[in-house]
């Protein structure tokens, strides 16, 4: 009888790990895969929806990687995008009846950027690209490091775009505070139009990349 | 390969406990939800004659100040009385009354057209500091989806003493500043009548009221910069729910 008992991997492994941090950087969805764009822009040009925005994502893609991964054996391949859909879909409107039910202000600031979490890319990206092909825990920590990823991306940019566009940090005037429109400090109006979101994130890629050059692609 | 059958029947069984969670969900919630959305509904009526209220004291502070309710018609005669947690007239709570379907009635009429019943507008009258104000809820539609608010006007009838402004998805930034204090503010003290009490409702200029006649500035507030169609919407909203109230109102301060 071989005692060749699998030794049992440690929760978090090195490589369980990287599935929570190299998406913070390295494979950030954001600055690096370019995906999830399409809110970063929408929910941004205030901190307090870009933060709910962000937990909303974290709940749903982390359960959606858990359900896909462990129902990944059984889905046919020729409907797995479909599959995938709706267990997203699903999630989606449960989030948004939990928010209207027991926090019902979140979700007013919220409005319609909740329901577009379907849409967006990351999480069919990390269904398709992850959840198919690994297990349950992998997939929960994948599901929590990239939305990590997404949501430091987002909370950044909105910020920026508050602090200079409405001259405020979680709706506190600090500005004002400050004293700056005394002597002559005017908000950015820019700052709160779609543009100026895409404008900080390409900042941010810039600071990413000079900083780690393995990022920067071959001529 | 999975066979055909087992991608039918995966599909349907998936569609089906998919549909039950999720209407399970909304039938548990659904009463968390409603009240919800009734207690921002009073908290919205007292916030427009600036009365605080949160979540638990919301239904008391409604019934100490709210004294009657009112559902108007458009001859200006009411339809409806509730005062004291009673009807003293009718049996149509204005509460309750959903201001979308009223206004749409009122559309089609206006079109020629022919609808079930009369349209019926509430109104709320409060008293409080030994003052009467006039509440009336507002609704219309907005860039994104529909805008609502309250408009409290003192006792004679066309200044106003608060407003309220809430949206479904205004841009946040935007067109979303309509809810904020610094927009409602502006409202305070204009009026919706001129001295011979000819309706002019109240506008939301672009450009800012420096830009209006400055015996004009009393009926205009200052739109918001980038949230332009918002800005109309409220003014277009402001313009025609008050307008149902004209001859109620005119018949009130003869």
């Amino acid at each position: 009888m071989s005692e060749a008992v699998k030794q049992k991997e440690p929760l978090f492994s090195p490589k369980n790990k990287k599935l929570i941090f190299n998406p913070l950087s390295k494979e950030n969805p954001i600055t690096v895969q370019v995906l999830g764009i399409c809110s970063a822009l929408a929910v941004t040009a205030k901190l307090e929806p870009a933060f709910v925005m962000s937990v909303s994502v974290m709940a749903v893609l982390a359960a959606a990687n858990v359900i896909i991964s462990m129902l990944r054996n059984t889905i046919p391949s020729r409907i797995r995008i479909i599959v995938q859909l709706v267990i997203v879909a699903a999630l989606v409107i449960l989030v948004d009846q939990v928010l209207k039910a027991f926090a019902y202000d979140v979700s007013k600031q919220l409005s319609v950027f909740v329901g577009l979490i379907i849409t967006n890319c990351i999480l069919m990206g990390r269904l398709e690209a992850f959840a198919m092909g690994n297990k349950p825990w992998p997939a929960f920590l994948d599901g929590i490091g990239n939305a990590m990823g997404y949501a430091w991306i987002l909370i950044t940019i909105a910020f920026v775009r508050e602090l200079f566009g409405s001259g405020t940090i979680w709706n506190y005037p600090v500005m004002e505070n400050l004293g700056l429109y005394d002597i002559g400090y005017k908000n950015n109006g820019f700052m709160i139009l779609p543009p100026m979101a895409l404008i900080v994130v390409g900042i941010i890629i810039w600071i990413q990349r000079s900083r780690d050059k393995e990022l920067v692609e071959e001529k | 390969m999975f066979s055909n059958r087992y991608i039918f029947i995966y599909a349907s069984v998936m569609v089906i406990i998919v549909a039950a969670v999720l209407s399970s969900a909304a039938t548990y919630l659904k009463p968390y939800q409603e009240r919800n959305i009734r207690t921002e509904k009073i908290m919205d009526i007292l916030k427009s004659v600036k009365i605080d209220a949160d979540k638990a004291d919301a239904e008391t502070l409604y019934n100490k100040y709210i004294v009657e309710e009112l559902a108007l018609n458009t001859a200006g005669d009411a339809i409806s009385i509730y005062k004291n947690q009673g009807f003293e007239k009718g049996d149509l709570r204005p509460f309750d009354i959903k201001l979308k379907t009223e206004l749409k009635k009122k559309q089609f009429l206006d079109a020629g057209k022919k609808v079930d019943g009369e349209p019926a507008f509430p109104m709320y009258i409060c008293k409080h500091d030994n003052k009467t104000f006039y509440i009336i809820p507002l609704r219309g539609k907005g860039l994104w989806g529909p805008i609502w608010g309250n408009i409290a006007l003192e006792d004679d009838f066309k200044t106003v003493y608060g407003v309220t402004f809430g949206h479904k998805g205004e841009t946040p930034g935007l067109g979303a500043e309509i809810a904020t204090l610094a927009f409602q503010d502006q409202f305070v003290g204009k009026t919706i009548f001129d001295d011979n009490y000819k309706f002019t409702s109240i506008d939301v200029v672009k450009g800012g009221i420096a830009t209006m006649p400055a015996d004009q500035q009393i009926h205009g507030v200052d739109a918001i910069s980038g949230g332009t169609i918002t800005s109309h919407a409220v003014a277009s909203m402001i313009r025609d729910c008050l307008s149902n109230y004209e001859a109620y109102i005119k018949k009130q301060i003869k």
